[in-house]
């Protein structure tokens, strides 16, 4: 199987993510450059975190029309699967390829620093290789990570079960108090309803060794390698 | 026969939906409360554009900013706009 990681003018978690699924997953990997307009038979797309096009307008929101953008809206709408984390989510969310939006941090501040995240969904490509309830340590790095979505559209996440990840306590308590940006209900990631498209906050590709101080971010990406080589890739 | 296109400059302005938190209009209304201002009851912060372009009537220049608003300007999950000419 094959990753591919999008480079955007601005993306600076580029190199993190190749450097994990090369170096630590052992898999192949390649650059795919935001004027491109092939994918080159990635089975996974990843957009990475950063600063697209200086976060102009909002963030996401001009990274959203580049060229591979539209590949990308094919791909995943043909069950290609896409990972969008951090500034990928919100491109993600720009892009209508999830629902809602995000606000800037209720602290108004760049926040960067390890949180601790509940994995709800193990039934999705990006986390079969974790339990329920499981948590993960992952760090945050962002200052619009405050996610919104009107009342509507929380209960249509809740009912189809695509809230993935929740903000929580080292224990899995769920509170405010664990909540490094104000999201609406601790929400950390969600997924779309065929769910192959998933958007997150938290870096799990900053968390690949110890020496990095946790290797829970291999769940996520060992999770996609099971799920692709699983349909036989 | 073409219409000769004139100029147009139209102004857009973006703003939070009511209901959706505004983290920077709730910060700069505390920081007037620290300043004595204890009056201000709320603040919503908001941007605006200015477009300057061509076209070949007011009907379809209305058009074209309600587009790229829609479609760029605005998020319309979390704002609103509003056009003038």
């Amino acid at each position: 199987m094959k990753f591919g990681v999008v480079i955007f003018p601005g993306s600076n978690c580029d190199f993190d993510a190749y450097q994990i699924v090369k170096s630590v997953m052992k898999v192949e990997v390649e650059f795919l450059w935001h004027q491109d307009k092939d994918l080159n038979g990635c089975d996974c797309v990843i957009l990475p975190g950063g600063f697209s096009y200086g976060d102009y307008l909002r963030t996401g929101a001009i990274a959203r029309f580049s060229p591979i953008m539209q590949k990308i809206l094919e791909f995943a709408e043909k069950g290609g699967l896409v990972i969008g984390i951090c500034n990928g989510f919100q491109i993600l969310l720009e892009a209508g390829l999830l629902p809602g939006a995000m606000l800037r941090n209720s602290s108004l501040r760049f926040v960067c620093k390890w949180v601790h995240i509940k994995v709800e969904q193990e039934d999705t490509p990006f986390t079969n290789n974790c339990q329920r309830s499981q948590v993960l340590k992952i760090p945050v790095a962002h200052t619009d990570g405050n996610y919104f979505i009107s009342d509507a559209g929380l209960e249509e996440l809740k009912e189809n079960n695509q809230i993935v990840f929740h903000y929580c306590s080292p224990q899995g308590e769920i509170d405010r108090a664990y909540n490094p940006n104000g999201a609406l209900e601790n929400i950390a990631g969600i997924c779309n309803r065929k769910r192959n498209v998933l958007g997150m906050m938290p870096h799990p590709e900053r968390a690949g060794e110890m020496i990095l101080g946790s290797e829970d971010g291999k769940y996520i990406f060992s999770s996609i390698v099971n799920f692709v080589k699983g349909k036989g890739n | 026969m073409s219409k000769e296109k004139k100029s147009y400059r139209a102004t857009v302005y973006v703003r939070l939906k009511e209901g959706v938190l505004d983290p920077q209009g709730t910060t700069i209304k505390r920081a007037l409360g620290d300043m004595g201002y204890n009056g201000v009851e709320e603040i919503r912060s908001g941007k605006f554009f200015e477009v300057s372009f061509s076209s070949a009537s007011r009907k379809e220049a209305l058009k074209l900013v309600n587009e790229i608003s829609d479609k760029l300007l605005a998020n319309p999950v979390i704002e609103d706009f509003k056009v003038e000419i």
